[in-house]
This record gives C-alpha cells, sequence and structure tokens, in this order.
C-alpha cells in the first residue's frame, strides 16, 4: 500500500470506519481452525443468492407478469432473448442449488449441534432465512404460469382458505380475486422481485452479524472462546477468516460452480425434477394435469400434507395435514431447546443420537421420494410411518439426547 | 377529557418530579401513532382486496345440454371454476346404492348443495349432475375415472372422481369416500333448467328463490 493510499485510507476511517470493519468481520474475525467440507455450505448460499438476484434482475427485463402474456415471455426469453436460456436456466437452477446447499447448511448445524447456546437466535434468524426463501421459490415457481404454476398456488393457496374463521378473507386479501388469476400473478411478481428479496438480504446480514457475535460452532462443537491467548486475547484455536477461509471457500466456489453450470449445460429439467415437465403447458384453470407434485424441495412436506386421511379430535384431516406440513418445517425452530445433550457435536454423541438422525435422514428421503409419486394405498401407508419418524426424531429429543451414553469433549479442537 | 388528564397529570407532577407527566405524554404519542399506522394501513390493505371488476365478474352461465349423451361429461366454465354437467347412464345411477357403506357423507347432510340438491342422486334431473370439479380437499380438479375396477384405484371402485394431487375419490354424485383427505362431497353449484335442454349455472329458479 503507498503512501498515497495510506492516506486516503485514514482519509475515510476518520469518517466511516472501514477498515475496522472489515478487520472485525474478515481479517480479524477468528474461526475456529478445523472446519471440514460441511462449512462450505453457508458461503456457497451467499453465492447462490448473488446468483439470483443478477439473474433475476436480467430476466424482469423481458418478463411479463400478465396471465395473457406470461407464458409466453418466458418462451420468448428462451428462444428469442440472446443467451436468455442461459440465464433463465441459471436462474431456475439456482433455485434448486439454493435449496441443496441451504439444506446441506441445515444439515451441518443438526450435527455439530450449531444451534445450541448460545447460538439459539441465529438458528431461529437462519429459520427465518429459510422460510423467506420458501415463500421465493413458492412466488417464482408462480411466474411462468404453467400448468404446475397454476395448480401449485391453487393447492397451496386453498390451504390457506381453510384456516378456521380468517381463511376466506385471507386468501381473497392474498390472491385479489375469488380464483387463482391476473391479479394474483402480478402481485406474486412483486412479492418475488421486490418484498421478498429485499426481506431475505436483510435478514442475511442479520444472521452474519449474529454469527461474528458468538462465533462459529466448529465439528468438535466446543467454544474456542474459552481457550484465548492470554497475550493476544486471540482463541488459541482460532484462524482469521481471511484469508485463511476466504480462501478456502473459493475452493467451494469454483467445484460448486462445476457442479452447477454441468447441470444448466447438460440437464436443466433433471428429469423433471427442477423443472416440471407439467409446466411447459400453459396454465388451464378448467384441468388439473393428470400428475401434479411440487418441486423436489417441496416434495417431504408435500408427502405430510397428504398422509393424513382421518379426523382426529375435532380437527378434520384436511386441517390435520396442514397443521403437519407446516409444522415439519416449522418444529426446526424448536432444536435448541429439544436438544438436552451434554455434548454439541455428533462425534461426541452416543449412538441414540445418531440412530435418531440416520432415521430422520431417511425419512426424509423416503417422503421426498413419495411425495413426487401419485398416491396409492401403499403409499399412503408409507408416508404416514415414516410421518411419525419423522416427528419422532423432534419429539423425543429430549428424552433419548438426555440418556444417551455421551462421549467427554476434547478442551481444544482436534485438526 | 384530554386537558383534565394533562391537568391531573401536572397535579402529580409536584408529588413525583416530571416522570408521570413524561409517561402519559409518552403513552399518549404512542397510541396517537399507532392509530396514525393503522389509518396509513388501511388503503394499501384495501388495494389488495378484489378489485371492483373482480367484484363484478361472475354472472351465472347458460349450458345447451341437449348434445349431451349418456356417460358423458362436459366441462363448462363458472367465475373461473370449472363445473362439471355429466349425463349419469342406469348403470351409473345404479353404483351410486351400493358405494353408501364407504362414502363419508353419503346422505349428503353437510350443506354442499342447494336444498333442491339434496337427495340421493344430488341432482334436479336424476341423470344429469352439476358439480363444481374441484376437489374440497385442496382445490385440485379430480380426474372423472368412468372405468369400472382400473388397476390403480381397486378392483371395487365403480367409477367416479379421482384428485391425483392428493388420492381423494369421489363417487358418480360427487360424494367424498371415507378415511380420504377430501373432508366433504363435492359442492353442487346453485343451477336451474330454463328449458328441457338448456341449462343455467349459477343461479336458482325464481320459484326457489
Amino acid at each position: 500500500m503507498g503512501k498515497r493510499m495510506t492516506s486516503l485510507m485514514g482519509w475515510i476511517d476518520a469518517r466511516m470506519p472501514v477498515t475496522a470493519k472489515w478487520k472485525l468481520h474478515l481479517s480479524e474475525y477468528y474461526a475456529p481452525k478445523n472446519f471440514n467440507f460441511w462449512y462450505y455450505f453457508g458461503s456457497l448460499a451467499m453465492l447462490v443468492l448473488v446468483n439470483q438476484l443478477l439473474t433475476g434482475i436480467f430476466l424482469t427485463m423481458n418478463y411479463k407478469p400478465d396471465a395473457s402474456l406470461a407464458f409466453a415471455s418466458v418462451e420468448y426469453i428462451m428462444r428469442d432473448v440472446d443467451f436468455g436460456w442461459l440465464i433463465r436456466y441459471m436462474h431456475s437452477t439456482g433455485a434448486s442449488m439454493f435449496f441443496v446447499v441451504v439444506y446441506l447448511h441445515m444439515f451441518r448445524g443438526m450435527m455439530y449441534g450449531s444451534y445450541r447456546k448460545p447460538r439459539e437466535l441465529l438458528w431461529l434468524i437462519g429459520m427465518m432465512i429459510f422460510f423467506v426463501l420458501m415463500m421465493l421459490a413458492f412466488t417464482g415457481y408462480i411466474l411462468p404460469w404453467g400448468q404446475m404454476s397454476y395448480w401449485g398456488a391453487q393447492v397451496i393457496l386453498s390451504m390457506v382458505g381453510s384456516i378456521p374463521v380468517i381463511g376466506e378473507p385471507l386468501k381473497d386479501l392474498i390472491m385479489g380475486d375469488y380464483m387463482l388469476s391476473d391479479a394474483a400473478l402480478n402481485r406474486f411478481f412483486a412479492y418475488h422481485v421486490v418484498t421478498l428479496p429485499i426481506l431475505l438480504l436483510t435478514l442475511v446480514v442479520v444472521h452474519v452479524l449474529a454469527l461474528h457475535e458468538v462465533g462459529s460452532n466448529n465439528p468438535d462443537g466446543i467454544e474456542i472462546k474459552k481457550n484465548k491467548d492470554p497475550e493476544t486475547g486471540i482463541p488459541v484455536d482460532g484462524i482469521p477468516f481471511h484469508p485463511y477461509y476466504s480462501v478456502k471457500d473459493i475452493v467451494g466456489v469454483v467445484g460448486f460452480l462445476i457442479v452447477f453450470f454441468g447441470i444448466i449445460f447438460f440437464a436443466p429439467e433433471m428429469g423433471g425434477y427442477f423443472l416440471e415437465y407439467n409446466n411447459f403447458v400453459p396454465a388451464n384453470s378448467l384441468q388439473t394435469p393428470d400428475h401434479i407434485a411440487p418441486v423436489w424441495y417441496f416434495t417431504p412436506y408435500y408427502s405430510m400434507l397428504r398422509a393424513a386421511t382421518v379426523n382426529f379430535l375435532w380437527i378434520d384431516a384436511k386441517l390435520w395435514g396442514i397443521i403437519l406440513m407446516c409444522g415439519s418445517v416449522a418444529i426446526f425452530c424448536l432444536l435448541p431447546w429439544l436438544d438436552r445433550s451434554p455434548v454439541k457435536s455428533i462425534r461426541y454423541k452416543g449412538s441414540y443420537f445418531k440412530t435418531a438422525l440416520t432415521l430422520f435422514v431417511i425419512s426424509v428421503f423416503v417422503l421426498g421420494w413419495l411425495g413426487t409419486k401419485t398416491p396409492t394405498p401403499l403409499y399412503t401407508t408409507l408416508a404416514q410411518i415414516f410421518t411419525v419418524v419423522y416427528f419422532a426424531f423432534f419429539l423425543l429429543m429430549p428424552w433419548y439426547s438426555k440418556i444417551d451414553k455421551t462421549k467427554p469433549e476434547p478442551t481444544r479442537v482436534s485438526t | 377529557m384530554e386537558l383534565r388528564g394533562l391537568h391531573n397529570m401536572a397535579d402529580t407532577e409536584n408529588k413525583n418530579g416530571t416522570n408521570g407527566r413524561r409517561r402519559f405524554l409518552v403513552a399518549a404519542t404512542s397510541v396517537a401513532g399507532g392509530i396514525a399506522c393503522v389509518a396509513w394501513a388501511t388503503p394499501f390493505v384495501m388495494s389488495m382486496m378484489p378489485s371492483e371488476r373482480a367484484k363484478a365478474a361472475g354472472a351465472p352461465v347458460e349450458v345447451d345440454i341437449s348434445k349431451l349423451e349418456p356417460g358423458m361429461l362436459l366441462a363448462v366454465e363458472w367465475r373461473g371454476k370449472v363445473v362439471w354437467v355429466l349425463k349419469r347412464t342406469p348403470d351409473m345411477l345404479a353404483s351410486l346404492a351400493k358405494l353408501e357403506a364407504q362414502l363419508a357423507d353419503p346422505k349428503s347432510e353437510r350443506e354442499m348443495q342447494p336444498k333442491y340438491a339434496q337427495n340421493t342422486t344430488r341432482s334436479i334431473k336424476p341423470e344429469i349432475l352439476i358439480t363444481e370439479g374441484v376437489c374440497t380437499h385442496l382445490g385440485c380438479s379430480p380426474i372423472f375415472r368412468r372405468d369400472i375396477a382400473p388397476a390403480d384405484l381397486g378392483a371395487d371402485w365403480l367409477g367416479g372422481f379421482f384428485c391425483p394431487c392428493h388420492g381423494s375419490k369421489f363417487d358418480l354424485a360427487g360424494r367424498v369416500y371415507k378415511n380420504l383427505p377430501a373432508p366433504t362431497n363435492l359442492i353442487i353449484p346453485p343451477h336451474t333448467y330454463l328449458s328441457e335442454s338448456l341449462l343455467l349455472i349459477g343461479a336458482d329458479s325464481k320459484e326457489a328463490v
């Protein structure tokens, strides 16, 4: 840095603490030195966020949020706009990859107990990001106004309508009409490109600020701040985020982009999982496609929605389905208080937790697979069984995490 | 009232210093600000309700059923929803009675239909079924499956409607099967016959009104 540059930075720092913030959040933010593969997905989520924002802006330049024009405008982007296909596939593949990295990021948290004290609030902010992301995915999927856009929205909005008492007026308020029509498409466009992205960006900033307050967890689940160098006050097991982890994350970015563009160039529809075949048919309000299923990232919850077939207590099966579906997402918020284990990381937890987590992952995959299938009595029974397994992971956690045989945590992180 | 309130506050000020008065002013300002927020939000929320144009849409539709063959299903649009007109064959009508044990509401006791359709066939004319083709679960449009005992629906399927979204089943009078996600029978919209072959969907007959 030249003398002139130094004096320029001095001038700026006297007016706005750029250097201090750079140090606080990057060059002197001390992260545990034992991060592994699972720690790529936070920064990758941010990369996908940037990708969605950039490609999204360019898509709005040619997309038309009008029920009579929307479908054709997407086809126009795909066929006639130079590189329109690339920008749109980057956006649609980005949506699925957003969920891939966020699910892996959440799974990391579950393995290493990253939701435990003092990171409860960090976890809750993360859950809010997840909710906003689901709303973004939902509103975005409506925009091409294909058959799946239309009927997917129809199902979700009918759910709003079945909330007791306030449901119907609330549904009218959301749709701006008594049926799913142009009015709904137009306002979902507004949510998708303005309201929700602003909300998401704000929450991401809050998430990172909260992280930098409590510090990152690590695969050993021990607090590096408990062991600081008496002279410098720096955690002995910590290394500065920049350059150590910024460089590590670039490796992750390169690996991710290879996969990402591999999908975009060779399998952008991913066999109907990323872009569903029925969505290449324009919306028709008179005919539901023979086979409807949500995009893959929603299928586990969708399975639980239709697993409820029996009226129970004073609540009918329909409302139970909705309760199960919303509950299956919301219940993640309770994790910090459900886990009573004396240790955080799976490395020191016992066989009960490991078995429970394995069963949970299996149930998510089975429910996800069932959600793509047409329901039959056998599939419905399977969905019911795995819905129970899914919820048991959470609801029995206070019990099995407490009696589990844990190993003692080390005092220093293992390398 | 307001002034007297302030006056009382001023009196207590002598005993408690300025805190009581300050607390009152903060509370009063907060309440006024809260009212202003509600007033400010009102036009925005109201703008999201269905517009005047949306409210005006939804007139009844006329349907000519003279060319409808027995066993044929006609789909028409009314208020943006699909309404089916199904001319049932004698076999189809006979199937209705056989299914009653499997249905959630075989006698149509829940009010999912106008009074004049609350009968065994859920229709004015026994052979003609008029029903909304909208699943009472989450609003998908079920598929008309007139084939008897197909592989995917089981050997005891006598024809009816199958919802592809969540697997609910309805018989040929739109009555829902037990223990499936849909809670009620299909909705029968108000309808009337203007003549032998001309049907009006969306309005009751003058006598019924």
